[in-house]
């Protein structure tokens, strides 16, 4: 009998080139993600070096981090920004990489594009100089975010020298309650681990409670774990994994399909497997929750306050008065007392389908708080095409709501999508750090709902109290 | 790429926790398509009011910092987003080498890439070190590659560890893609069998 082994070891051990003494091990990539900001360095690398792109079949482009999300057609008015968009476009020609630029009906957020195409699969392993790559591992792939040095890697040779990472297995169980959703899960674990609890780590997330969410759920489960510091998230393919798969542009086709689908099988952690690290989270007592300072661990539940200073942990103390600071507040002070002016439903951690069918829910026939602007902001062209079918722009352009253009927008503020110095903001995505959302900004994390009925009240409140009309 | 051998130099104390990408290099420099010209906008939050002044309080725009090559810090350093833009704002400004209880995964692996030493210390020791170069403006580190320690002229020395392969990386300076370019057959043969 073999060791049992994890569902990192298994992917890991499928994608070592080789071992070449004195040196990291050789890991293949399956799958290169590539996006404007962080692969202009990397294709001025190759030129330098004479060297072209390995494998350009497995290198896909697209722009999403620059890109305006006002109506297309609209010219990108920062020159820097519109030279850089540029840039990839004749790096994609140049390298023979497909590319789905600023006008493709496919463009969007490279994390919900990736899935969405069927192009992310179980069992890969898939890169990106993008933090958020871990997202991907919500269809059990090993996804991770990379620097420029080693897009240019991937590009050169469709390797990366990599030391195996270690892996923390988070047990969730029993399931989340009414109104408490796969972000909520998120920030409880963030909360409990640290922001560098996972460091060195990939995350398995496991349990009842992951089990019942959607992909859509996993993927922001997964979206997050590098807040926690982990290489990546990822959760074993099931059937939920596969029924999300079948059809989709990319995904394998006929027998194809069956083969894959019996090959991804494979692809679970074996009963009695061994982990690095093992975590156990409760779902079920979990409450919708709240950032309140400049790190995603700083995080309470909707019914409680920004904590005093003896309410924190000896390591958590230092700073907090700067943090408490920046972000306008005082100690003590309840959470549904705190009164926002702006709100942002999008990002890859909150911005597809579910995500907006669950925030429009909230906001049907209700108006958004005068003193609040709103904007939503679907994570693709699909996304939202699928949005307007079903009617939900409709539903939040009625509410007061700006419906806009696919891109990672507000999330970190790299197009005109920002806020001004002190603005507070109830924000789906991922990262409060201070400016993150636009210099002297106040970043509250929260799930689409929550952010939903923030708009429309004009400050948190308890989802779960919610009169949906 | 410069390797990394033995470096002396002035220090710059930054006495925070969770120090994260965005503050290193903000947003608004990620729209440069040049891997150069990063460091007069590293922590440029930090070292400007938001009118667009000086903030004479931040250390890096104190007299001290001029020409200072080590940056001394707290846990989980470079967290966030995976931009290298960061790791190039720190070495364009002059940094050789930043010493913290701990680094950020894909910020640790983009200092190695590019010269820039990440030095773990012991919480103590980095506590150590702080105190030692507030109370002292002109004080300076000695960060020893090749006997992976660091020392100053008063008595403080410890040691640190790192992979073997990334510190042989930095001591020759070496091209890592060059270095994965030389198994090429085992790649060609990893990409046959996988076809079949």
């Amino acid at each position: 009998m073999s060791e049992p082994r994890t569902l990192l070891d298994k992917i890991w051990t499928d994608h070592v080139v080789c071992l070449p003494p004195g040196r990291l091990p050789l890991l293949y990539i399956d799958l290169h993600w590539v996006h404007e900001v962080t692969s202009p360095q990397a294709f001025d690398g190759l030129r330098a070096a004479g060297r072209g792109v390995r494998q350009p079949g497995r290198t896909v482009a697209t722009v999403d981090h620059n890109v305006p999300t006002t109506p297309r057609g609209t010219p990108i008015t920062d020159p820097i920004a519109a030279l850089q968009v540029q840039t990839l476009e004749r790096n994609a020609q140049e390298f023979g990489i497909r590319l789905f630029d600023i006008d493709s009906p496919d463009q969007g957020i490279v994390h919900v594009i990736g899935p969405e195409l069927g192009l992310t699969q179980p069992g890969m392993t898939l890169v990106c100089g993008d933090s958020h790559t871990s997202t991907h591992g919500a269809l059990g792939a090993l996804a991770f975010g990379i620097g420029t040095s080693e897009v240019e890697h991937v590009l050169a040779t469709q390797c990366l020298p990599q030391r195996k990472p270690k892996s923390m297995l988070i047990q969730v169980s029993g399931r989340l309650g009414e109104g408490v959703s796969a972000k909520d899960l998120a920030l409880a674990v963030i909360r409990q681990i640290g922001t560098d609890g996972a460091t060195g780590h990939v995350i398995e997330y496991a349990g009842e409670a992951v089990r019942s969410l959607s992909i859509e759920g996993r993927m922001t489960l997964c979206n997050m774990s590098i807040e926690a510091g982990a290489r990546a998230g990822m959760v074993a393919p099931d059937e939920v994994t596969f029924a999300y798969l079948e059809g989709r542009r990319f995904a394998p086709r006929g027998r194809a399909w069956d083969e894959a689908r019996a090959r991804w099988r494979h692809f679970r952690s074996d009963p009695g497997a061994k982990y690095d690290a093992v975590v156990e989270v409760e779902a079920s007592p979990l409450a919708p929750l709240v950032t309140w300072g400049t790190n995603p661990g700083m995080v309470v539940p909707v019914t409680g306050h920004v904590p005093q200073s003896n309410e924190l942990g000896a390591g958590e103390a230092a700073g907090v008065a700067r943090m408490l600071d920046y972000m306008g507040l005082e100690p003590g002070t309840p959470i549904e007392k705190i009164r926002i002016d702006r709100v942002f439903i999008g990002s890859c951690t909150n911005s597809r389908l579910e995500d907006l069918r669950a925030a429009a829910r909230v906001a049907k026939g209700y108006r958004v708080a005068p003193q609040v602007r709103a904007m939503v902001v679907p994570g693709s062209q699909a996304v939202k095409r699928a949005a307007e079918q079903e009617g939900l722009h409709r539903i939040f352009q009625e509410a007061g709501f700006e419906w806009r253009e696919s891109g990672c927008s507000m999330c970190l503020g790299m197009n005109p999508d920002i806020l001004q110095p002190g603005e507070r903001c109830a924000s789906t995505s991922n990262r409060n750090f201070e400016g993150r959302q636009g210099r002297g900004g106040r970043t509250h994390l929260v799930s689409p709902m929550m952010a939903a009925a923030a708009a429309i009240t004009g400050h948190f409140i308890d989802i779960r109290n919610w009169q949906f009309r | 790429m410069q390797p990394f051998r033995i470096h002396t130099g002035r220090v710059v104390p930054l006495d925070r926790a969770n120090i994260d990408t965005d503050q290193i290099i903000p947003k608004q420099f990620l729209k440069r398509i040049e891997r150069t010209g990063f460091g007069e906008f590293v922590f440029f939050d930090w070292r400007h009011t938001p009118d667009g002044a000086l903030d004479r309080s931040f250390v890096l725009n104190q007299p001290r910092s001029k020409g200072a090559t080590v940056l001394v810090t707290g846990k989980n350093f470079g967290c966030g987003s995976s931009r290298e833009h960061a790791v190039w704002a720190l070495a364009d400004f002059g940094f050789r080498t930043v010493v913290a209880p701990s680094f950020a995964d894909i910020f640790a692996t983009n200092c190695a890439k590019n010269g820039l030493l990440a030095v773990v210390l012991g919480e103590k020791e980095v506590s150590d070190i702080m105190q030692r170069t507030t109370a002292a403006p002109d004080y300076q580190l000695t960060v020893d590659l090749e006997q992976c320690r660091v020392k100053d002229n008063q008595g403080f020395s410890a040691i640190f560890a790192i992979d073997e392969f990334t510190r042989h990386c930095l001591l020759e300076g070496l091209d890592e893609i060059g270095l994965t370019l030389e198994q090429e057959a085992e790649i060609a043969a990893y990409e046959a069998r996988r076809q079949t």
